[in-house]
């Protein structure tokens, strides 16, 4: 188990729309080798890709620090987009849908914590934002939560 | 014979614990390969049984070396869980209950604290009495450990039947060329209905239908949750290049739909099977009539 | 003007033509970059040759996140300006889910299960499916 920890663990620089490539294919592989289903590699690849354009679109660049967690028997990956970039003042219109500062369809931040597990956001305006998610695999869905 | 002198002056319960149980090794594994616990899972040998009891003696001596008596996540009790896992879940399969488990996990500690007494019966009466206490302790967090292992190890396992059992309730029936369908029964769960969702744009890819029917007929309530979940599978085969008819909604559930003021505006819905049937093949261009002859229908 | 590869000036996603029909058929992944200069490349290419279709294949496509579900969005608006219609073709069930999820069900865009469909689909009447209809648009 200690050898996927040496393939699943990194940390991938966010600086370019290449950035965001190369970054997608390591969430895949990771996901893939911790036994994600293919929907859930695909939600959360596709969650990478929107807080880590995030990082480079409003926080002017960044890092995401990947991380195999263990609880019990689940095997999950851990995700922290980082920059030091203005941070958001409002993070409640942020994470409402249809909010939007920049490209794209305003779905980046509320979007992407639909399509995780968990889901975190530290972000202080002249500091920069940490937005950490985390999805688990071999898991079979939660019964029905009290969520709306 | 053990050499008492260099041994219990002033050492920590603790560390005198686990000095004895190295000490006395052999001993307390043989007792216990005769205990209900290992006699009834390794059957077969009894080498194999105390060879096992050797291994957990050795764990729970390199546990109060490091004087963490009372911790279910010291270290070496890692290198047990599994055996002690395994052996509880034997126990579990046999049928006995998670109360009969533990009082056979607690029967072990019998044994060796016979031992101790006897080794330390010259030692003063507070000094015996610690060690003792340590003892107890230690075995009961052997305990916790073992149950807490066989409990998570059920867990998993009613994990993978569930997964197993959310499967086979999700049969595909391709009704034409181009169409297939998936009658539901049974309450739909929020994995359930994950499950369904997957099931059926899986079977659009695979015989490339042009149209899926979902038939609720066998559901018997339909709340917000369902709603959404019926809404959400209709825009992914939308997506995908297909239409999705939703079919057999009774009439309670359509009252409690408008009740509920859930918006099923984007989804083609039909009374029955039958009328989706004949509104998906209407759709890949087919005619139906009525055989000359045939008795008169609507 | 004949049939083949238009967009070899540019060296990135290949523009095929086929008849009246622009066939461009998306890689696994591609970079945002890739993308916007795709939607140049092929609003410029109906501008050209005069087709009235436009086939986008992303049955290799592993994931579409925000920003090519508006690419793509904008793809097909900007063939509508120019009179010609686009079909995305071939979406992956894992994506179509997740962008469902995402809450991107781009209610413009047309679809098919195959690019082999789409063509038909373009071949067809404008308007071809009830469903379309009653959401208003094509």
């Amino acid at each position: 188990m200690s050898g996927t920890a040496a393939r699943v663990d990194a940390r991938l620089p966010i600086r370019s729309d290449r950035d965001l490539v190369w970054l997608r294919q390591h969430v895949r592989q990771a996901a893939a080798l911790l036994g994600f289903s293919l929907v859930e590699q695909t939600k959360l690849v596709t969650a990478a890709s929107e807080l880590a354009r995030n990082t480079l679109v409003h926080g002017g660049g960044g890092e995401l620090r990947v991380e195999q967690v263990t609880e019990g028997a689940a095997q999950g990956l851990r995700l922290t987009f980082s920059d030091q970039g203005p941070g958001i003042a409002d993070l409640e219109q942020a994470l409402r849908d249809g909010f939007t500062s920049g490209e794209g369809l305003g779905m980046g931040l509320g979007g992407a914590r639909r399509l995780v597990h968990a889901f975190s956001i530290d972000s202080t305006p002249g500091v920069g934002t940490v937005v950490t998610v985390t999805s688990w695999a071999a898991r079979p869905p939660r019964p029905r939560e009290g969520r709306s | 014979m053990p050499d008492h002198e260099a041994l219990h002056q002033h050492e920590s319960p603790a560390r005198e614990v686990a000095a004895f149980l190295r000490r006395r090794r052999e001993q307390i594994a043989q007792r216990w390969a005769d205990e209900a616990l290992f006699r009834s899972v390794f059957t077969v040998s009894r080498d194999e049984a105390v060879e096992a009891g050797r291994v957990v003696v050795d764990a729970l001596a390199q546990v109060a070396e490091t004087e963490r008596v009372e911790d279910p996540d010291a270290e070496a009790f890692t290198v047990v869980r599994e055996q002690l896992a395994g052996m509880a879940a034997a126990r579990a399969r046999y049928g006995l209950s998670a109360a009969q488990v533990s009082r056979e996990v607690d029967a072990l500690r019998v044994p060796p604290t016979d031992l101790l007494a006897t080794d330390l019966a010259d030692a003063p009466a507070e000094h015996l009495r610690a060690c003792t206490t340590a003892l107890t302790v230690l075995t009961g967090t052997l305990r916790l450990v073992v149950l807490d292992t066989a409990l998570s190890e059920g867990q998993a396992l009613i994990d993978r039947q569930r997964m197993q059992l959310l499967e086979v309730a999700t049969p595909v029936i391709r009704l034409w060329d181009g169409i297939v369908a998936v009658p539901l029964i049974g309450t739909l769960d929020s994995a359930r209905s994950q499950v369904v969702m997957e099931t059926l744009l899986e079977a659009v890819v695979a015989e490339q239908a042009r149209y899926a029917i979902l038939d609720i007929t066998g559901v018997p309530t339909v709340d917000s949750l369902v709603a959404q979940h019926l809404v959400k599978t209709v825009a992914a085969v939308r997506l995908m290049g297909a239409e999705c008819v939703v079919s057999g909604i009774r009439p309670a559930i359509a009252q409690t739909i408008v009740q509920l003021g859930l918006d099923l505006g984007t989804v083609v819905t039909r009374a029955g099977l039958a009328d989706a049937l004949g509104y998906a093949l209407r759709g890949l261009g087919a005619d139906i009539v009525q055989a000359s002859g045939g008795a008169s229908k609507r | 003007m004949s049939d083949g590869f238009l967009s070899a000036g540019t060296g990135a996603v290949p523009v095929l033509k086929l008849g009246d029909v622009l066939l461009v058929t998306l890689p696994g992944d591609l970079h945002d970059g890739l993308a916007e200069q795709l939607q140049q490349d092929i609003g410029e290419a109906i501008v050209r040759h005069r087709v009235g279709g436009v086939v986008i294949d992303i049955s290799g496509v592993e994931i579409v996140d925000s920003f090519l579900g508006r690419v793509l969005a904008e793809i097909a608006a900007g063939a509508r300006l120019l009179a010609a219609r686009t079909v995305v073709a071939g979406m992956r069930p894992a994506v179509a889910l997740t962008l469902v999820e995402l809450g991107l069900t781009l209610p413009g865009l047309r679809t098919a299960l195959s690019a082999g469909a789409a063509v038909e689909l373009l071949g067809g009447p404008d308007v071809v499916r009830p469903a379309d209809r009653r959401r208003g648009d094509g």
